[in-house]
Order: C-alpha cells, then sequence, then structure tokens
C-alpha cells in the first residue's frame, strides 16, 4: 500500500475514534441536561417562597439590619465565579471568568479590593496559572450540585460578610458571576449582588387599594432577619449551582455536537483523498504493467 | 369557613401542598397554632415537628429544620432546608 494512502487511513481512523468520544459525551449531557432542568423547576418553589419572605421583611419592615444596609466606605467586595470542573464545554467556563474579570475591574476602579471565591475546578486552574489568590475554592460536583455545598459556601460568605471589610479579613459587598440558563441554545454569564440586598426581583407590588399587610414576627425583627437572610443567600447560592450546572450541560452538548459534525466532515475530506490516493496508485501500476508489456513486445 | 392553603417547601423539592384548616408548628419561641383568618406572620422555626390537618385526610407530620415560616392572607409557607414528611 502506497505510503500517501497509509497516512489517510490513518487520519480517518483518528477522527472517527474522536468522534466516538464527542459522540457519547454530547449523548450524556443531552441526558443529564433534563435531570438539570428538572432540579432547577424542583427548587423553583423554594426560591419563590424565600424570596417573597425576605421582600415581605425588607417592603413592610423599617429596621435597619446589617444584611440591608449597605456600608458607608466599602472597602472590600467578594466575587464568587461559578464555573464547571471539567472543560469541553465550549465557552462556558472562559465566559463566566471573563465577566468576572470585568466585575473585578469595575470594582478596582471603585476603590474596593476583590477578594474571590472560586466554584469549580476551571476557575480555580485559572487563577492558580496566573497566581492570583482566592479566600477560598469548592471543586467537584459542578454538573450536580448538592445543597450541603450551596450551605457551605452561603456560610462562609455571611461570615466574611459580618466580619465586614475594616479589619481586612471580611467583606462589605457579595457579587456572584454564573451563567443563567435561558435556553438549551443560549446561557448568559450574569452578575448578581447578592449582599447587600437589592430590591429583589419577583416582589408582589401590593396594590394601591389593598392594606399593607402588617407582619407579625416572631421572635423578633431582628432576630428573624438574622435567620432569614442567610436562608436567602443559601437559595440564591444553590439557584446559581443549579443554574450554572444546567448551562454547563447544555454547553457540553452544542460544544460537542459542532465537535461530531466536524470530525464527520473530516472524515469525508479525507476518505475523498484517500480514494484519490488509490485511484493513483491503481492508474501508476496499470501505466507500469502496459509500460512494461510494450517494452517486452517490441523487444521481440 | 376559609381554608389555609398550605406548601411545604425544601431546598430542592416541594414535599406537601394543599388546602387545611389547621397547622401546628414549632418556632423558635415555642409552638403556634395557625387558623384561618391568622394575621401575617413570619417566624423562625425550631427544631420540630409541623403538623397540618388537611381539609380531607388524616393530619400530615412534616419534619421542618432551619427554616421559616411565612402566613399571609391565609397562605402558609412552611421553607426549610431540609424537610421531610413523616
Amino acid at each position: 500500500m502506497g505510503a500517501q494512502l497509509r497516512v489517510y487511513r490513518q487520519k480517518i481512523r483518528t477522527a472517527q475514534t474522536t468522534k466516538k468520544i464527542t459522540r457519547a459525551m454530547e449523548l450524556i449531557s443531552a441526558s443529564r441536561i433534563q435531570k438539570a432542568q428538572a432540579r432547577m423547576a424542583a427548587s423553583a418553589p423554594y426560591a419563590r417562597a424565600v424570596t417573597r419572605a425576605v421582600s415581605a421583611v425588607a417592603t413592610y419592615s423599617n429596621v435597619d439590619h446589617v444584611l440591608t444596609t449597605e456600608r458607608e466606605n466599602p472597602t472590600r467586595a467578594a466575587v464568587v465565579v461559578f464555573s464547571s470542573d471539567r472543560g469541553l464545554a465550549g465557552a462556558f467556563s472562559s465566559q463566566a471568568i471573563r465577566e468576572a474579570n470585568e466585575l473585578r475591574t469595575r470594582l478596582e476602579d471603585e476603590g474596593k479590593e476583590v477578594v474571590n471565591y472560586l466554584i469549580g475546578r476551571k476557575a480555580v486552574q485559572y487563577f492558580a496559572f496566573r497566581r492570583r489568590a482566592a479566600a477560598k475554592e469548592w471543586t467537584g460536583n459542578t454538573d450536580q450540585p448538592e445543597f450541603s455545598t450551596a450551605k457551605d459556601i452561603a456560610d462562609t460568605l455571611v461570615e466574611a460578610f459580618i466580619a465586614g471589610g475594616e479589619g481586612g479579613e471580611g467583606v462589605d459587598e457579595i457579587h456572584i458571576v454564573y451563567n443563567r440558563f435561558v435556553n438549551l441554545v443560549s446561557q448568559v454569564p450574569e452578575i448578581v449582588r447578592v449582599l447587600p440586598l437589592e430590591v429583589v426581583d419577583g416582589v408582589e407590588e401590593p396594590g394601591d387599594a389593598e392594606i399593607l399587610p402588617l407582619y407579625e414576627f416572631e421572635p423578633e425583627v431582628d432576630q428573624v432577619l438574622d435567620g432569614l437572610l442567610p436562608v436567602y443567600i443559601e437559595s440564591r447560592i444553590f439557584n446559581a449551582m443549579l443554574q450554572s450546572a444546567a448551562s454547563e450541560h447544555a454547553a457540553r452538548q452544542k460544544a460537542m455536537k459542532s465537535a461530531s459534525d466536524n470530525a464527520d466532515k473530516l472524515i469525508l475530506d479525507y476518505q475523498r483523498l484517500a480514494n484519490n490516493a488509490r485511484q493513483a496508485e491503481i492508474t501508476q501500476q496499470i501505466s507500469e504493467i502496459v509500460g512494461g508489456a510494450d517494452a517486452l513486445s517490441s523487444a521481440k | 369557613m376559609a381554608e389555609l392553603t398550605v406548601s411545604v417547601v425544601a431546598a430542592d423539592r416541594e414535599v406537601w401542598s394543599g388546602v387545611a384548616k389547621q397547622i401546628v408548628a414549632r418556632t423558635t419561641e415555642g409552638e403556634i397554632g395557625i387558623l384561618p383568618g391568622h394575621e401575617p406572620l413570619l417566624g423562625i422555626l425550631g427544631a420540630g415537628e409541623v403538623r397540618i390537618t388537611p381539609t380531607e385526610g388524616a393530619v400530615v407530620t412534616a419534619r421542618a429544620e432551619d427554616g421559616f415560616l411565612s402566613v399571609e392572607n391565609n397562605t402558609v409557607t412552611i421553607v426549610a432546608g431540609a424537610a421531610e414528611l413523616l
């Protein structure tokens, strides 16, 4: 067999093997995305209930609480980046990291020191490679997040927030950066400031005619806020993790689909070239035989 | 008689929802009973059980930890990081 032909055949085999892998990853993501979406839907009632309660307190009570009031001179801001553990998901992780970098520039322009909290191995690698410090890292299970992790993250953040930025230990603001799952083809990186509380989305505005319900708090307003706001942060973090997981699967499915399609195209191209080479080889052999026969017959 | 619309939600799912006549929960201050027409309330749940008497059927008992309870306009929401029916 001609050398040329052998090279082409080898390239075809390589593309075929790659395609098997990418196809398998595509199918796995396609099946997991359903589950991720179902989990997102299942956690919606919780997020809604927590949001409603928090907005109720924020709207109907005018207590000054450490978690709702903005600090006068914020000096340190926490940025929580949600990335993935594994690559091969298109721009998924880099998208979130890029957004985080923009946020960092903006915060530093405002004169705040940025404290990084990283979720997912990709963000950790990115920061480690650039020798940037991170306050805390969580890796593993980004594609199937668990509530206990969200709780751990939230506890760390709330603790840092309560400590405050003045001592150079805690933070005055908390921002999260994650990929919001819009639909299967679109995932948008999004920045949300979770603390101090901004006016929460989905607040049910009381109608003009309605009298504002006067909430009874048990035990006291302060204590209710103390208990409620960590729960709220947990739910925001958990929601971000779930969205991020669903986005990761969607991004991976898309990336792997185009990789499989590319492999198909490569195989086709190399197949054509290989056919060409084979044909050329045959033609050459025939002309050699004919030439040889001619030479023999004319020599007689 | 008015009824209470109740939902018990955990972080990852809705545990129970339906209409009820009465709810007994335990807040950090102690047990509290809620009947239709209760004033708006927001309380922190202590460790313990939540007993719901549905309009039909037997009493539902749920364990809810680390959460809160909100009552507003005959809608009761029991929210807990971890909640399960007993």
